[in-house]
């Protein structure tokens, strides 16, 4: 297992208020990785700090073989470099079908140009249908997103971060608003990604993480407050005083 | 390809079929080649609807599809009316220069025939020097390349500082309105170079066809204009199908969650913006010498606030939409301001169609915008729906 992203001294604040305070953070590849914390630990902003949504006020972020800084890079650049993500709130595209929001997010060249001249291959058709077909969906794909169950979405949504073919899947509560049997499915579909991805699952749900069997970090106040096996951290006085005693 | 695009797109035949049959009806009917039943200035007045659906699906493109309400698309028509207008109005004061001076005995230098060409078009504004932006007045070709390279430049520069900068939604709306009142603004001026609120005129002459009749000249643009639509339609139909129009439809839905599939949200939008600031130029470049006349308050604000009206009543996000609000709006409108619309007497007070248009105008696009999202266009899909 490799680094794959690592995040050191990473500072930034909200009009004086410290969202993530000299965070430091390792990701290998592969590696399924669960973060869990409070309300206002800094969990979505440590997101979009990696998906270069927000910018930090100082340290770094080194990603990769090269180990290139994501610093200053773009969104669309950063997602193209392979960081895939996944929001809270299931955001697919409702007035596009289910195939089309998966071939928007299929792993192609990006430009303009490449896109209006994009024309449609075979291996694309059938890498749609094999997406689809592991998310449930082989018999929506021409159905309009805005149609599907709030199940459905969740999994479209797993599904277009799946066909950007990323090597680091960032999860914002991936079960949010899922059925027991649904669960059952997202946990292992992410144990399965984490065999050959690097995965982070932002959640609150503890037995959902218990049941990913992976490292996990506990963030508060915008650090790093534990970092080790789920027996570890919730057995840790700390991490029970801010967050399990609740 | 081509066939696959066609068979996903019957609208485009259904709508290429109407509009060669709308051409041939009117050529049968026009003074120069039919029963002259439709008057010349009828049929400019048909050529110029066609331009204006030209740009109206151009704004549909930008606005209903990519989610950009440009105030600004009518000012890029403008701009490519100004091109063509200065080579028309030049080329014919140069005739008209031409043969006065033959007279002389001593035959005239070209700085003459410059010197007299500029008094007569700029006498008007008290200069009798070319400004610099004509230096290619003189040449149809440049100045055709004009038509079409100062809309996309402008709508380039333009695009990049304000997608670049993130200002999306009423802010953009705005800062496209005020680059198109300050182009306005400039084009009142005498020193504008372009003849202040004179603009230019006589551009219904075309040079080197002084012989030929108006009603023939009326047919040859309103073909034009029709081949311009017909062509710029299946552009725009093309560039909103397939990936291309999936992406910039999602970028108006949700253009965060686009980027962070990786798409340069701004490069798309910037391409989206100067494609139809360039078919707008065009659109304006017919439009013009149909009109005979362009002057600045043809590009103020009210023109591309206008624009949106149309597309918003045809409905926007179907290109077919536009056209139908744009012929429904500019014919209404003419009928209601042309004395057509029978005035109204309540009694105490008589309700007169040309101050009341605007208000009406105004009060349907409300109702459109309440109770009909869809607009005409909707409506239209629901018959097609049915049956």
């Amino acid at each position: 297992m490799s680094t794959l992203l690592e995040m050191s001294g990473v500072s930034v604040s909200f009009d004086g208020f410290r969202a993530i305070n000299n965070l430091s953070f390792q990701i290998g590849e592969p590696e399924l990785r669960a973060i869990i914390g409070p309300n206002g630990a800094g969990k979505t902003t440590f997101m979009d700090i990696i998906t270069g949504k927000t910018k930090p006020d100082e340290g770094r972020i080194l990603y990769g073989d090269k180990g290139i800084s994501l610093l200053g890079l773009s969104e669309s650049r950063i997602a193209r470099e392979g960081i895939g993500r996944k929001f809270q709130k299931p955001t697919v595209f409702e007035a596009q079908s289910v195939r089309e929001n998966l071939a928007m997010a299929l792993k192609n060249p990006r430009g303009p140009f490449d896109v209006l001249l994009y024309r449609k291959t075979r291996a694309g058709a059938a890498r749609i249908e094999e997406i689809a077909a592991r998310i449930g969906l082989s018999e929506a794909l021409t159905r309009p997103a805005g149609e599907l169950s709030h199940g459905q979405k969740q999994w479209l949504e797993i599904g277009m971060l799946l066909a950007q073919e990323p090597r680091l899947l960032l999860v914002d509560e991936p079960a949010a608003g899922m059925t027991p049997a649904e669960r059952e499915k997202t946990t292992e579909m992410l144990v399965d990604l984490g065999r050959d991805h690097a995965v982070i699952v932002v959640e609150h749900d503890m037995e959902f993480v218990r049941r990913l069997n992976c490292k996990v970090t506990v963030l508060n106040e915008g650090s790093v407050l534990a970092e080790g096996s789920i027996d570890h951290v919730t057995g840790d006085p700390q991490v029970i005083e801010v967050y399990l005693g609740r | 390809m081509t066939r696959g695009f066609l068979a996903q797109n019957p609208s485009i035949l259904w709508f290429i079929g109407l509009l060669g049959l709308f051409t041939l009806g009117v050529t049968v009917l026009s003074e120069a080649y039919g029963t002259a039943v439709l008057s010349t200035s009828f049929v400019k007045t048909l050529g110029k609807t066609l331009c204006l659906c030209l740009v109206a699906i151009a704004m549909d493109v930008v606005w209903g599809y990519c989610g950009i309400l440009s105030l600004g698309h009518f000012a890029f028509f403008g701009i490519g009316g100004y091109a063509i207008g200065m080579w028309l109005m030049y080329a014919r004061t140069e005739a008209i220069v031409t043969e006065n001076l033959a007279a002389a005995v001593i035959p005239p230098t070209e700085a003459e025939v410059s010197d007299a060409i500029a008094s007569q078009i700029f006498g008007v504004v008290g200069a009798s020097e070319f400004p610099a932006i004509w230096a290619f007045a003189h040449s149809l070709p440049l100045q055709l390349a004009m038509v079409v390279l100062v809309p996309g430049l402008l709508a380039l520069v333009f695009g990049w500082l304000a997608f670049r900068s993130r200002v999306t939604g009423v802010y953009l709306s705005i800062l496209t309105q005020a680059m198109t009142l300050a182009l306005s603004l400039y084009l009142f001026q005498n020193d504008s170079g372009l003849r202040g609120n004179n603009g230019l005129s006589g551009l219904q002459n075309i040079p080197g066809f002084e012989a030929t009749p108006q009603s023939q000249i009326s047919i040859a643009f309103f073909w034009a204009s029709a081949l311009a639509l017909a062509l710029g339609y299946v552009l725009f139909a093309w560039v909103v199908s397939g990936k291309m129009g999936s992406v910039i439809r999602a970028i108006r839905d949700d253009e965060a969650r686009v980027r962070f599939l990786g798409y340069h949200v701004e490069s798309y939008k910037l391409f989206v913006f100067t494609l139809t600031a360039v078919v707008s130029g065009i659109a304006g470049a017919l439009y013009y010498p149909q009109a005979g006349i362009i002057n600045p308050a043809e590009i103020a604000p009210i023109a591309s606030i206008y624009l949106a009206v149309w597309v918003a009543i045809g409905g926007r996000g179907r290109l077919y939409g536009a056209v139908l609000g744009t012929v429904f709006v500019t014919l209404l409108s003419s009928w209601f301001t042309g004395g057509g619309a029978p005035d109204i007497d309540l009694g105490i007070y008589t309700i007169q169609w040309t101050d009341w248009w605007l208000v009406l105008l105004g009060l349907s696009f409300v109702a459109v915008t309440l109770f009909a999202p869809q607009g005409l266009g909707g409506l239209v899909d629901k018959l097609v729906r049915k049956s």
